[in-house]
């Protein structure tokens, strides 16, 4: 934006100010930062990972020494956060995905329903193949 | 029912005050009434200074777009009756600069719709002789959602990024890039991609989508900008794996 040119009818702009707290006046733009806020937990989980495959990798003692560190009150309490921030991170995605997806099939568009419902039929499918890994396989 | 109902309108006069106001005037409520006719009621016979832009009355021009009880909407397409029994606040647009009561500044967005070049390019014209370029109804279909924008804003009045960046491209610009990138006729999309692709440009939205939300016309710039992320990503690897493209 420039403010040169002509200016006789145009004296004084008024140029409100976004407050820094905009994100609380409404739930949907709360909504959004805390869907922004939950990648930090994706990346705790995955930081969560390493540390057990840097246990695993010291053998018996060492992934011991990790069970006993996970069940600590802190972590725990950190992990089920971030568990949730999970769930709402792939929620929220899941039911944005229609919108940066297009697909069409004989010429017509799939329905939004449809690519949500596949995402999240995948989401089911691949829990349950780990569950399966881990308690029954 | 209540046979009259209050607007708030906010009024902001450079030559006298440092910052806008708001004045209370009483109108008739009528069911069929929607905000502008308030307004316009006010114009005639109540307050003949009171400054505001429209011209249809029917969803079609996008010059009446205000912020109604703290949201875009278009005050034509926007019943009184929707806000009883009042008070309605009616404030400009937000994230524009406002030059007078609820009129703002559209000359960023003016420039930045021009930057996108929203018309078919093409790289040589047909001759006329050889008739006009001819469309299938499923081409049609892939950009004809985007091609009922009516440059209206509250797109942009709605987004938080332009917001806090004057400098993002913004949603309709973006989805109207995309109108001619998805038409069969046009033959500019590497061109639009530049402008596009830059950081002000679909990088700088973070997908809070309410521009989508409050969309008069179900146009989706949101869905717009991911579908071109995509495409520019996409670009992105086609340019790295094979550079002499586009030269």
């Amino acid at each position: 934006m420039s403010d040169s040119g002509y200016r006789e009818f145009r004296p004084r702009w008024y140029r409100p100010r976004m407050s820094t707290w905009w994100w609380l006046k409404r739930w949907s733009s709360l909504a959004f930062i805390l869907r922004e806020l939950s990648s930090i937990f994706v990346a705790w989980f995955v930081v969560f990972f390493l540390i057990l495959v840097g246990a695993l990798g010291r053998g018996g003692h060492g992934y011991h020494e990790f069970l006993s560190w996970a069940a600590s009150p802190s972590i725990v309490i950190l992990n089920a956060v971030s568990l949730a921030f999970i769930v709402f991170h792939a929620i929220t995605w899941f039911n944005l995905a229609p919108q940066a997806m297009v697909v069409r099939l004989g010429g017509k568009r799939v329905p939004a329903a449809l690519i949500a419902g596949a995402n999240y039929g995948a989401w089911v499918v691949t829990s349950a193949i780990v569950a399966w890994l881990i308690v029954g396989g | 029912m209540a046979d009259r109902i209050v607007l708030e309108v906010a009024r902001y006069r450079p030559e006298a005050e440092a910052e806008p106001t708001l004045q209370r005037y009483e109108v008739p409520f009528r069911k069929d009434w929607v905000i502008l006719d308030g307004l316009n009621h006010i114009k005639d016979h109540l307050d003949g200074t009171l400054a505001y832009r429209w011209s249809c009355r029917m969803g079609v021009c996008g010059s009446c777009g205000m912020t109604v009880n703290g949201e875009p909407k278009l005050t034509c397409a926007t019943f009184l009756s929707d806000y009883a029994p009042g008070p309605v606040r009616v404030e400009p647009l937000r994230n524009f600069p406002i030059i007078r009561d609820v009129i703002v500044d559209i000359g960023d967005f003016m420039k930045k719709l021009s930057a996108v070049k929203p018309w078919i390019i093409r790289d040589s014209e047909k001759p006329l002789a050889e008739g006009e370029y001819r469309q299938t109804p499923d081409e049609l279909d892939h950009y004809k959602q985007y091609s009922m924008c009516i440059n209206c804003m509250l797109c942009y009045a709605a987004c938080p990024v332009y917001g806090l960046d004057p400098e993002f491209l913004g949603p309709a610009a973006i989805a109207l890039g995309q109108r001619y990138n998805l038409d069969s006729r046009d033959q500019g999309a590497r061109e639009r991609h530049k402008i596009l692709s830059k950081h002000d440009g679909i990088w700088s939205c973070t997908f809070v989508g309410e521009c989508t939300k409050v969309c008069p016309k179900n146009v989706d710039p949101a869905g717009a900008i991911q579908r071109y992320k995509l495409t520019s990503a996409l670009e992105w690897v086609k340019d790295f794996v094979m550079p002499w493209r586009g030269q």
